[in-house]
């Protein structure tokens, strides 16, 4: 079944999973655990993500849900004593495999962070940086692609005029769609958003959240939040975690409104967490 | 009953009568006349004395060396162009007495650039290794061997020089073995822990966040420390560097015990040289206090004071540029 379900569809409506899925698949979850040392974060979990949708992770503190998205571009893999167990498929590769070259698997699949962390260096640069690494050296280049993400970041009209002034004196909801801008620069195809709007005011968050559904129809997006209404706002699936296991998975409306699992509904009602 | 136990209760102040409100308001929350007896003001004048005394020996020892340094210009009417910039020192000439302390100055920023050229990259290199590449085990090793350099005191790393050092350079390199090479190469090492110290402090005290940052962007190691986190603590590790070099400027026994101690302009990194430290030490035993010879060598000293000045200015614009 789960390799059936990484062929892209053949036919129009004949492939069907027990999930009803139409959408082309970007990434499976196939009985994934992970480990910090001895204490499992992650029990088995499987679930598959769709291409061009936004996917919330929602759940209690140190429920896993984080740990499972930083998982995904194997950024535990810079935390000694972190290890993980069963497979992510994404293109027919196990990105959770020893041979998979995590830098180049990391510019495929990027990742904004909770607290916006801009290098304190110029806007510009801070868009350049990653791509120069990439190999991306022509000025004239760089100058197209500098203004095309911050275009598609909403950032353009209100930085343009200072490019080459410190990020550092962005305010705070600037500074996390700069740090969005830089991710797309990159032109992943999946972009991991880990509570991207939490440290910010309603009314950047209110931004960040008109932008992430707006790349929706260029990236995948998997975003981690505590905020069930933006969850609820933005995403088209939401899976809610609990002590290291996936409870629920389905679309958010479902989810919101008639969640099959009680302690879904629980949680979504705040009795809990 | 209450009217009896109420002065006893004022007189102790007891904690805990204060904390029950047993005694009114106006004498638990109103400020106390007698405050030297409540401690506040015992303390407060004891850390002014602290702080005053730091001062007032640091403007008394520059006014001290101030007076005496200009003692040698004003007084014996040596002229301060000569000083600065004659190669000739030859100050117990009866009949036409020199001094020029030029070889000396250049001596002095000779051995500190050159030590700062070979520690600041070696400083630095190990304090990313001890941050970034092997922070566990590198660590454990690295930091204690750091912490022994800095124990080992200058007269013994002098004496390893000389009996070492000074030999091999002889027969291997060239030369008479004394020269700015084994200064450059004794104080290198002294400025050492120094420089990791404070560069491991930098690198490791910034946020993680720049790390994942960088990493998430499919960024290598390398790439992470060349262009994020090196840049990022560029300030701090300039500091170091200076700091580093204002001890290299101020060393004086064991590079006097290498150095070679001559009074020539050295031409090649294989003469022999002097610094203005190891000239003060030198000849401050048999020179007479208030001679023109000595009150040159007090000149010496403000220099050296001067410079540590001018290392400090270069610290404190440093680390105000920090702030991004």
């Amino acid at each position: 079944m789960a390799s059936a379900l990484m062929n892209k569809p053949t036919g129009k409506q004949e492939v069907q999973s027990v999930r009803q899925i139409n959408k082309e698949l970007i990434l499976e979850v196939n009985n994934l655990e992970i480990f910090y040392g001895e204490k499992r974060a992650v029990n088995e979990i499987s679930m598959v993500i769709e291409k061009n949708s936004i996917t919330a992770l929602i759940g209690p503190s140190g429920c896993g849900k984080s740990t499972f998205l930083r998982s995904i571009n194997r950024m535990n893999d810079l935390i000694p004593g972190a290890r993980a167990e069963g497979e992510i498929i994404y293109e027919d590769l196990n990105i959770l495999s020893e041979q998979i070259n995590v830098v180049a698997l990391r510019k495929e699949i990027g990742m904004v962070f909770q607290k916006p962390n801009p290098f304190p260096k110029s806007i510009y640069e801070n868009i350049t940086h990653a791509l120069k690494f990439a190999g991306i050296k022509k000025k004239s280049m760089l100058d197209e692609i500098v203004e095309e993400s911050l275009q598609k970041a909403a950032l353009w009209d209100e930085v343009k005029d200072r490019l080459h002034k410190s990020a550092l004196s962005l305010s705070g909801g600037q500074q996390q769609r700069l740090c969005i801008a830089r991710t797309i620069a990159m032109k992943p195809t999946i972009m991991l958003l880990d509570e991207p709007s939490s440290a910010l005011d309603p009314i950047s968050n209110a931004k960040v959240e008109e932008l992430i559904i707006d790349l929706k129809k260029d990236y995948s997006i998997i975003i981690v939040t505590h905020n069930m209404q933006q969850a609820s706002r933005i995403s088209d699936k939401t899976a809610f975690f609990f002590k290291g296991d996936l409870i629920e998975y389905d679309a958010t409306e479902k989810i919101f409104t008639n969640p099959s699992v009680k302690k879904t509904e629980e949680y979504i009602s705040g009795r809990f967490g | 009953m209450r009217l009896c136990i109420y002065p006893i209760m004022t007189y102790f102040r007891g904690v805990w009568c204060i904390m029950e409100k047993l005694i009114p308001a106006k004498d638990r929350l109103l400020k106390s006349k007698n405050n030297w007896m409540d401690g506040e003001l015992r303390g407060k004048v004891l850390v002014i004395l602290c702080a005053v005394i730091m001062i007032s020996a640091t403007i008394s020892i520059t006014i001290f060396i101030g007076t005496k340094g200009l003692q040698s210009f004003i007084k014996n009417g040596v002229s301060l162009f000569e000083f600065l910039t004659s190669t000739h020192w030859n100050p117990t000439d009866q009949a036409k007495p020199e001094y020029g302390a030029l070889p000396f100055i250049f001596g002095s920023f000779a051995v500190t650039f050159l030590s700062a050229l070979v520690a600041a990259p070696l400083g630095i290199g190990g304090a990313i290794f001890m941050t970034e590449i092997a922070p566990s085990w590198g660590r454990k090793i690295l930091q204690p061997v750091v912490e022994l350099l800095v124990g080992i005191p200058s007269v013994v790393y002098g004496f390893i020089g000389l009996t070492v050092l000074v030999p091999f350079i002889r027969e291997h390199v060239g030369g008479l073995g004394f020269s700015l090479l084994s200064g450059m190469i004794v104080l290198s090492i002294m400025i050492l822990p120094t420089i990791t110290t404070i560069a491991t402090d930098a690198i490791s005290s910034l946020p993680n966040s720049l790390r994942e940052g960088s990493y998430a962007l499919g960024a290598t190691r390398w790439q992470t420390i060349r262009k994020v986190l090196i840049p990022a603590a560029l300030p701090t590790l300039l500091t170091a560097i200076v700091l580093g070099m204002a001890r290299a400027f101020g060393e004086a026994l064991a590079v006097q015990m290498v150095i070679g101690n001559v009074r020539n302009l050295p031409s090649s990194i294989l003469d022999a040289s002097a610094t203005l430290t190891t000239i003060i030490t030198l000849n401050m035993g048999h020179t007479t206090y208030g001679s023109v010879e000595n009150n040159t060598l007090w000149s010496m000293g403000l220099i050296l004071l001067v410079m540590s000045f001018a290392f400090i200015l270069l610290i404190r614009y440093l680390s105000s540029r920090r702030k991004l």
